[in-house]
C-alpha cells in the first residue's frame, strides 16, 4: 500500500504549478472567458514546454515516456489554475488513444505534434447524438457537442461501417469540415457541432471493444483531477475571503455558519481526493476495478466543484456575483466538468452494475 | 502510488484472514455490527473472543512487546479491515483499549505497565473513560469532579455521565479538576481508578434504543493514590488530548452500519430496482469507499512514519451521517412496513435498526458533527476559533 505520488511526480506537479501560476493567472482565465478563443494559448504553450503534454507519449515519438500518474499529478496543477486549455480532450483522450492503439504510422505522425502542442486533438465519445457513417475511407454526418471543436486539429470520433462501430481520426483542417462554434455556459470550455462530407478518415486498429470505454474512463479520471484542483483552489480563496471580510465585529469566518461550510467543502474535496487517487493508480495498472474507480472519482470530483464553487459564491456575499469577480469561473467551470462525460445518472448505472456483479 | 498489498502486507493479511476464517463466522447480511451491544448482554462471549484475540497476537497489535503484539500501525490497520467482515463480539474492549491502555503506556509508570496492561489486552481487566460530565461534554475542559491532595493519596468528589461499559468496567481513567485557581484547560489532572473502589457508584442509563450502554458515575470522597497519578498534576488536558489523538490511530475501524452493499442487496430482496435505488445506492457506495480509501491513506501515512492529523475528523463526520442516510432509505423501501420493529420484519432487518439508533448517537459521541466542523475550520483550515471568553480566567472566578 502506497497512497501516494512519488517525490519525482511531485516535483513534475510543483514544476507544473509554478510555470501555471505566472503563465495561467486569473487575468489569463479572465481574458479567455471574454474573448471567443476558448483556450489560453500561452498557457497551452507553457504545458507543452514543460513536457505535460507528451508526459505519457513514448520517447520515441517524442514524449517523455512517463505514465498516467504523471498525467494525473499534472491535471490537479492544471486544474487548480483553472487553465482554459483542452489538456483532457488532447492529451488525455486523443494522444492516449493514439498511443494505445494507433499503428505506427499514425503515431508516428500525431503522437509529436500533441505531444508538442503544435496540434489538438479532440473526441466525440461523450456527447451522444453524433450520426457518422464511414464509406471507403471516407465519413459524412455530423458530431455534436464537440469539446474544442473550432479550435482542434485532430478528432477522435466513432463512425457506423459496413463492418460495424468503428473508431476513426479525422484530421479537421481540410475540405468537408463545417465547424459551429456553440455558446456555452463556461466559455473557456468550448463545445461546436461538426459538419462532415466526404473527409477522409483513418480507423484506429483497437482490436479491443473496451476501447471507447477505456478511454473515457482514462479521461474521467484527469478530469476529477482537474476539478479536485480547481475545488481546492475555490476552497482557498473562501478561506482568504473569510479571514479578511469582516462583518458584527468579527472576521466572517469566525461563524460558524461559515467555518463549517467550509469544513463541508473540505470533506468533499477529500472524499473526491482520495477517490481520484485510486482512479489514478487504476488508470496506471489498468486495474480491472478501472471503471468503477473512474465512476467514483468523476461522480465525487463533480460533486465536490459543484459545491465548493457555489458555496465560494456564497461565502463571497454581493461581490461573489458580479462579473469583476473570481468566482463565477468556478461556477461556470464546475456545470461544464460535471457534464462532459455525460449524464450523472449513467455513471450511478455503472457503480451498481458493479456492485450488482461482485454481490452475484 | 499502489493500492494493492506489498508482499508482506498480503502475507500478514492472508494470515489475519485465515485465522478469522477458522475462528468466526463471515458477516454475510450485512447490516450493523453496531454499538448496540455494548451494554454488556454479550460480556461472557467478548471476553472469550477478546482471549483468543490475544493469544493469536491480535490484540493490542501495536502495542511495545512484552505487553502487546509489537506489531506495526499497517498490521493493525489490516486487522481492523479484515475482522470488520466478520461477525465478532464488539463495543466492550474498543473505548479500554483504544484510548484508556494507550493513555496508560504513554504516561503511566512500569509498574502501570506491567500491571495492567496485559491483562487489559487479554480482556480479563475491562477499561472505561471517565471524560464526559454534566458540565463538560464537547466543552470538556468545563468539567468540575474535582480531586483533594490528601497525604499521598487524592480524595475524588463529582459525576460523571455517558461513560459507556462503566457498569462492568474494572478501571477507568479518569479526568478531575485537582486546581480550579488556575484557568479551566490548566488545573485538570488524569488518574488511573478502581471502578470497585469505595465510594465510586455506578447508575446505568438507558438509552434511546432502550438497552443500557453508558452510565452515571459518582465519585464520594473516592480515595486514589497518587501513584496512579498519569502524568504531572495540572496537565490532565495535555493527556487528555493524546488520549483522543489515539483515537486517530483508529483508521479501518468502521461502526458497520448498513453499507451500499447491504442497501442493494435489500433493495433486491424486496424486488425493488429504479433510478432513485441506483442513484441512492451509488452515492452510498462513494462515501463507503471513500472511507475505505481514506483509511489507506491513514495507513500509508504510519508506514512513513507520520501521524494522521486533524483531518481524520472527516472519517467520522461521512459514516455516522450515512449511517443514518442509508437506514432511512432501506425503511423507505418497505413502505409502511418500514414501521416495524426488526423482531417483526426479520434478522436481516437487525442490522438497518440498529443503524438507524446507533448512527444518531455516533453523530455525538466522541466529538459531535459541529465539533468535529469546528475541528477541521480551525485546526486544518486555520479560521479563527468561535470565542472562548472563559480561556484565561481561573475556573473559579468562573460564572456558573
Ligand atoms: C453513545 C455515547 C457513548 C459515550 N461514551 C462516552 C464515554 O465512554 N466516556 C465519555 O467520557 N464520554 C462519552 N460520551 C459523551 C460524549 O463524548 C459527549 O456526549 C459529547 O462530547 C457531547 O457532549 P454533550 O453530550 O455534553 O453535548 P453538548 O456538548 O452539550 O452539545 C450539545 C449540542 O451542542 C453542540 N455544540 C456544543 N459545543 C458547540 C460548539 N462550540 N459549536 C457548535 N455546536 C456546539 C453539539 O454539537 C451538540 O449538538 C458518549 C456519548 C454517547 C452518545
Amino acid at each position: 500500500m502506497n497512497f501516494d505520488f512519488s517525490d519525482e511526480q511531485k516535483m513534475f506537479a510543483d514544476q507544473v504549478r509554478r510555470s501555471l501560476a505566472d503563465t495561467c493567472t486569473m487575468k489569463e482565465v479572465r481574458t479567455v472567458l471574454e474573448s471567443s478563443t476558448g483556450l489560453s494559448r500561452a498557457t497551452w504553450k507553457a504545458l507543452a514546454e514543460l513536457g505535460v503534454l507528451g508526459a505519457a507519449v513514448p520517447e520515441e515519438r517524442g514524449g517523455a515516456g512517463l505514465g498516467a500518474l504523471e498525467l494525473c499529478a499534472a491535471a490537479y496543477e492544471i486544474g487548480y489554475a483553472l487553465a482554459p486549455v483542452p489538456f483532457v480532450a488532447s492529451t488525455g483522450v486523443c494522444a492516449e488513444a493514439l498511443r494505445r492503439y494507433g499503428n505506427d504510422s499514425q503515431q508516428e505522425k500525431w503522437l509529436p505534434l500533441l505531444a508538442e502542442g503544435s496540434a489538438i486533438g479532440t473526441h466525440a465519445l461523450s456527447s451522444g447524438g453524433s450520426t457518422l457513417r464511414m464509406e471507403g475511407g471516407r465519413i459524412s454526418g455530423r458530431a455534436r457537442l464537440v469539446p474544442y471543436g473550432v479550435q482542434a486539429d485532430l478528432a477522435l470520433m466513432q463512425a457506423d461501417s459496413a463492418g460495424g462501430t468503428v473508431l476513426i481520426l479525422v484530421p479537421l483542417n481540410g475540405a468537408g469540415v463545417t465547424r459551429k462554434s456553440l455558446m456555452t455556459l463556461d466559455p473557456t470550455r468550448p463545445l461546436a457541432d461538426l459538419t462532415f462530407e466526404g473527409v477522409a478518415a483513418e480507423i484506429l486498429p483497437t482490436g479491443n471493444e473496451d476501447a471507447v470505454a477505456t478511454l473515457v474512463d482514462g479521461a474521467a479520471i484527469l478530469l476529477a483531477f482537474e476539478q479536485v484542483g480547481a475545488a481546492q483552489r475555490a476552497l482557498e480563496m473562501a478561506r482568504e475571503y473569510a479571514l479578511q471580510r469582516t462583518a458584527f465585529g468579527f472576521p466572517i469566518g469566525t461563524y460558524q455558519a461559515i467555518k463549517h461550510k467550509l469544513a463541508d467543502m473540505f470533506i468533499k474535496i477529500e472524499t473526491a481526493r482520495v477517490h481520484a487517487y485510486w482512479g489514478a493508480w487504476a488508470l496506471s495498472v489498468d486495474a480491472p476495478d478501472l471503471p468503477l474507480a473512474a465512476a467514483g472519482a468523476h461522480l465525487s470530483a463533480s460533486d465536490a466543484l459543484r459545491f465548493a464553487a457555489q458555496e465560494n459564491v456564497q461565502t463571497h456575499g454581493g461581490i461573489g456575483f458580479t462579473w469583476e469577480s473570481d468566482c463565477q469561473f468556478f461556477y461556470r467551470r464546475a456545470q461544464a466538468d460535471s457534464l462532459a462525460f455525460g449524464p450523472s445518472q449513467r455513471w450511478r448505472e455503472r457503480i451498481v452494475g458493479a456492485l450488482s456483479a461482485q454481490a452475484a | 502510488m499502489d493500492f494493492n498489498d506489498s508482499p508482506e502486507e498480503a502475507t500478514y493479511r492472508a494470515k489475519a484472514r485465515a485465522w478469522l476464517e477458522a475462528h468466526a463466522r463471515r458477516r454475510t447480511d450485512g447490516g450493523a455490527r453496531g454499538m448496540a451491544v455494548a451494554d454488556g448482554s454479550n460480556l461472557g462471549e467478548a471476553k472469550a473472543w477478546q482471549a483468543l484475540k490475544a493469544d493469536a497476537g491480535y490484540a493490542g497489535i501495536t502495542i511495545q512487546a512484552p505487553y502487546g503484539a509489537g506489531g506495526t500501525p499497517i498490521e493493525a490497520v489490516i486487522y481492523r479491515q479484515e475482522e470488520g467482515q466478520f461477525e465478532v463480539p464488539f463495543g466492550v474492549y474498543e473505548i479500554g483499549l483504544g484510548m484508556a491502555i494507550p493513555t496508560v503506556i504513554a504516561h503511566g509508570s512500569d509498574a502501570h505497565r506491567d500491571r495492567y496492561v496485559r491483562k487489559a489486552l487479554r480482556g480479563e481487566e475491562i477499561w472505561c473513560q471517565l471524560f464526559s460530565e454534566p458540565a463538560g461534554g464537547s466543552d470538556l475542559a468545563a468539567l468540575r469532579t474535582k480531586g483533594v491532595r490528601d497525604g499521598d493519596d487524592w480524595l475524588v468528589t463529582g459525576q460523571k455521565v455517558w461513560t459507556s461499559g462503566a457498569h462492568y468496567a474494572d478501571y477507568g481513567i479518569l479526568l478531575v479538576r485537582t486546581d480550579p485557581s488556575r484557568p479551566k484547560h490548566k488545573g485538570l489532572t488524569m488518574f488511573i481508578v478502581d471502578m470497585k473502589a469505595p465510594g465510586v457508584e455506578v447508575r446505568p442509563i438507558r438509552t434511546m434504543a432502550g438497552s443500557a450502554e453508558f452510565n452515571e458515575v459518582f465519585f464520594d470522597n473516592v480515595r486514589i493514590p497518587d501513584s496512579d497519578r498519569l502524568g504531572e498534576a495540572g496537565n490532565g488536558w495535555n493527556v487528555a488530548i493524546s488520549t483522543l489523538m489515539t483515537e486517530r490511530m483508529q483508521a479501518g475501524m468502521g461502526f458497520g452500519f448498513v453499507s451500499a452493499h447491504d442497501v442493494l442487496r435489500l433493495a433486491r430482496r424486496y424486488g425493488q430496482d429504479d433510478a432513485l435505488i441506483t442513484q441512492r445506492v451509488a452515492d452510498f457506495w462513494i462515501n463507503d469507499q471513500a472511507l475505505k480509501l481514506l483509511s489507506y491513506r491513514a495507513q500509508t501515512s504510519l508506514s512513513q512514519g507520520g501521524f494522521p492529523g486533524p483531518e481524520q475528523a472527516v472519517n467520522k463526520a461521512i459514516e455516522a451521517a450515512q449511517g443514518q442516510q442509508a437506514a432511512y432509505f432501506c425503511m423507505d423501501l418497505l413502505g409502511a412496513e418500514g414501521a416495524l420493529a426488526a423482531a417483526e420484519v426479520g434478522e436481516h432487518w437487525a442490522g438497518v435498526e440498529t443503524s438507524w439508533m446507533w448512527a444518531s448517537a455516533m453523530r455525538i459521541a466522541g466529538g459531535s458533527d459541529e465539533i468535529l466542523r469546528n475541528i477541521i475550520a480551525e485546526r486544518v483550515l486555520g479560521l479563527p476559533g468561535d470565542p472562548r471568553p472563559d480561556r484565561n480566567t481561573p475556573f473559579n472566578e468562573l460564572k456558573h
